[in-house]
């Protein structure tokens, strides 16, 4: 990455990127879909739109995963686990709102627990019928587990491999944890059959339009943090660790405190995603926790290119674009294409898909050079 | 002005205290041992305030690894590590004993090899280092005008917007001599820092080193005779993990034992 990128929030050809893909996802796609008449050429098909809202959310959690892992290094692999915390927090929320209308029609009780024979609501739950309150658990849950294990394996100089194994433990466990009735979390079946959220209900087009659209702000705002954490002096000095981690000590910094501070903001940001993911997908249960689910959001950065937050979304759109057509066409075969796809990025492709656009514009550019080279002798004689 | 009003002006200068004579660091009966084997013997060595010192020392002699003990990397078995009157470095991690004012280049030249040139000495200047400050950090003109100098005093001003990694050794040492320089430091701990540099290059790093006598304390590391000669101070000869000789490098080539370490015997 040239400096000039390092120091200013954006070029303004980035901006200009940055408002046109704006565009697109809250203005373009929610008209196309709105206003344009059902059957007219224009016209976005319904089930298109919790699919890009899906998107938006995966992308936020590429963007969380390459601060950490593109500029810090930190390959974690337990991303997933703050996505489904934030998910899990959201759907105790649209649990709540369901009242007096579930099957058993406890109006304190969700289903699950009813059936459990559950007289009264864990204390953990209570508070999730205020939205501010799950609203900001999004962030805090995620966050201060993150803090906790940030703080004890950076303290003690984790890094690498062990850190790698270390998170997706971490993701294990919660699954496993999450996958037991008693936990209190619908076991198995996790949460579903949500009806309303703030007083829209669910599953209506008009809310899932708006979910997209506060997905597409949340990528944004996502982004922008990001960029504004990468562009700091923090930021530099997170790509020092790269470099050379014992160089940063000895100038003085805490090497931990600035891994835990990217950290911590990550595993924000998707939880922050996980919240605004549950309630486009209708459920939440724990197979969001599944160890794979973590080691894909890895191969999304790598793809788009590792080191860029514009290729880490890309890789997002690009890889579950993929997966959404080959789980349809030939699911067989999706789990192969993504060994495959994985093993051909990280042997061919260092930079992923943002690599391949700057190659092809540096041969562009040099080749114009060469021609305008050989042009003006010839012109002379 | 006396200490005590040095120690108010400055607020928490630990040093302050140290008049120029006097021991700043102090080595008392070190020992270091990796599995069994004694990098450091009973080690005992004292610099003084503003003095420059050189090390010899024939290879795994101890020499970085006395680095790594007065810098906070590797914890002693035995002994005692002082500078100035009361701080024992052996309680500090590495960090802590950076921000004490004391800066460490490493024998293999060490920088961010993916950050620019200006880039490195921007992270090394001296500025708060906690992680919120870092965060919201800007260049101020002063800062910027320090990097300029500092730019110039390592000649590298026409390089400041190439990645490190694209130097070459000498002026990768001469970064990481800058960026030290950058973090104000009370006392320089120098591996091997003229390997792999120009004739003339040497010569420069040791007019640059002379220069800093004085206000600095030095403890330099060197193989490369020619240059501890150039230097002219007290030299120390290291094996086995102890102190062998002392004196200056005549008195000390002249020496038995010193000759016959160097020789292999
Ligand atoms: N972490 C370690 N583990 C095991 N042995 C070590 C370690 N660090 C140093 N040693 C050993 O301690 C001895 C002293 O090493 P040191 O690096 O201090 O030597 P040196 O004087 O700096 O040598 P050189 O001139 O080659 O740089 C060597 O024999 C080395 O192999
Ligand atoms: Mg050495």
């Amino acid at each position: 990455m040239p400096e000039a990128d390092r120091q200013s929030l954006m070029t303004p050809r980035g901006w200009a990127a940055f408002l046109a893909v704006g565009f697109v996802l809250i203005v373009l796609i929610p008209v196309a879909n709105r206003l344009v008449t059902p059957g007219g050429a224009l016209h976005l098909p319904e089930y298109l739109v919790p699919l890009i809202g899906k998107y938006c959310c995966y992308a936020m959690l590429a963007v969380a995963m390459d601060l950490i892992w593109g500029y810090a290094g930190i390959l974690s692999l337990g991303q997933g686990a703050f996505f489904a915390l934030g998910g899990y927090c959201m759907g105790m929320y649209l649990m709540r709102q369901i009242g007096d209308r579930g099957v058993y029609k406890n109006p304190v009780l969700p289903d699950f627990m009813v059936f459990l024979n559950w007289k009264e609501l864990p204390w953990y739950w209570h508070g999730f019928d205020m939205f501010w309150f799950a609203a900001l658990m999004v962030v805090v849950v995620p966050g201060v587990l993150a803090f906790v294990l940030g703080w004890l394996a950076f303290r003690s100089r984790v890094t690498g491999v062990y850190l790698s194994i270390i998170t997706q433990a971490l993701t294990f466990a919660l699954m496993l944890a999450f996958f037991r009735n008693n936990m209190g979390f619908g076991g198995n079946n996790g949460l579903t059959d949500f009806k309303d959220l703030l007083g829209f209900t669910v599953q209506s087009q008009p809310t899932r339009v708006g979910l997209l659209i506060a997905s597409a702000i949340g990528l944004g705002l996502a982004f922008l943090l990001c960029r504004w954490i990468i562009t700091s002096k923090l930021g530099r000095v997170c790509l020092a660790l790269r470099d050379a981690e014992s160089r940063v000590r000895f100038l003085g910094y805490s090497p931990t405190g600035a891994k835990l501070f990217v950290f911590v903001v990550a595993a924000m940001i998707s939880g922050v995603a996980g919240a605004l993911y549950v309630p486009q997908v209708g459920i939440i249960n724990p197979g969001e926790f599944s160890p794979a689910n973590s080691i894909e959001i890895a191969i999304w950065v790598a793809v788009g290119g590792r080191g860029t937050l514009a290729g880490a979304i890309l890789g997002a759109f690009i890889v579950n674009a993929a997966k959404t057509w080959l789980t349809g066409a030939a699911p067989e075969v999706w789990l192969f294409f993504l060994g495959a796809l994985f093993i051909v990025v990280t042997l061919f492709l260092p930079h992923g898909v943002v690599g391949i656009v700057r190659d092809w514009q540096a041969r562009r550019s040099a080749a114009r050079a060469t021609v305008l080279a050989s042009t003006r002798p010839a012109e002379a004689t | 002005m006396n200490a005590a009003a040095v120690n108010v002006a400055t607020g928490h200068d630990p040093v302050a205290e140290t008049a120029p004579g006097d021991t700043l660091l102090y080595l008392e009966d070190v020992t270091v041992s990796f599995d069994g084997f004694k990098a450091l013997n009973a080690l005992s060595l004292a610099i003084a305030k503003g003095e420059m010192r050189t090390v010899i020392g024939p290879n795994g002699a101890g020499k970085t690894t006395m680095m790594d003990v007065i810098t906070g990397k590797t914890r002693p078995d035995t002994g005692r590590v002082q500078f100035g009157d009361r701080i024992d470095l052996t309680r500090l991690d590495e960090a802590g004993v950076a921000n004490l004012g004391i800066g460490r280049k490493f024998q293999k030249p060490t920088v961010f090899e993916n950050l620019t040139v200006f880039e490195n000495l921007e992270l090394a200047l001296k500025c708060d280092r906690g992680t919120f400050a870092t965060l919201l950090a800007r260049l101020d003109g002063s800062a910027r005008r320090r990097i300029a100098d500092m730019l110039d005093l390592i000649g590298l001003g026409e390089h400041r917007h190439r990645p490190a990694g694209a130097l070459s050794h000498g002026q990768k040492q001469w970064l990481e001599i800058g960026m030290l320089l950058l973090t104000d430091p009370q006392l320089l701990l120098l591996d091997e820092p003229v390997a792999g540099m120009t004739d003339i290059e040497t010569e420069q790093t040791a007019a640059l080193f002379k220069e800093l006598a004085g206000s600095h304390t030095l403890v330099v590391v060197e193989h490369d005779m020619q240059f501890v000669r150039e230097l002219g101070v007290r030299v120390t000869v290291l094996h086995e993990g102890s102190v062998l000789a002392e004196g200056s490098l005549d008195h000390v080539q002249k020496d038995q034992r010193v000759v016959d370490v160097y020789l292999g015997r």
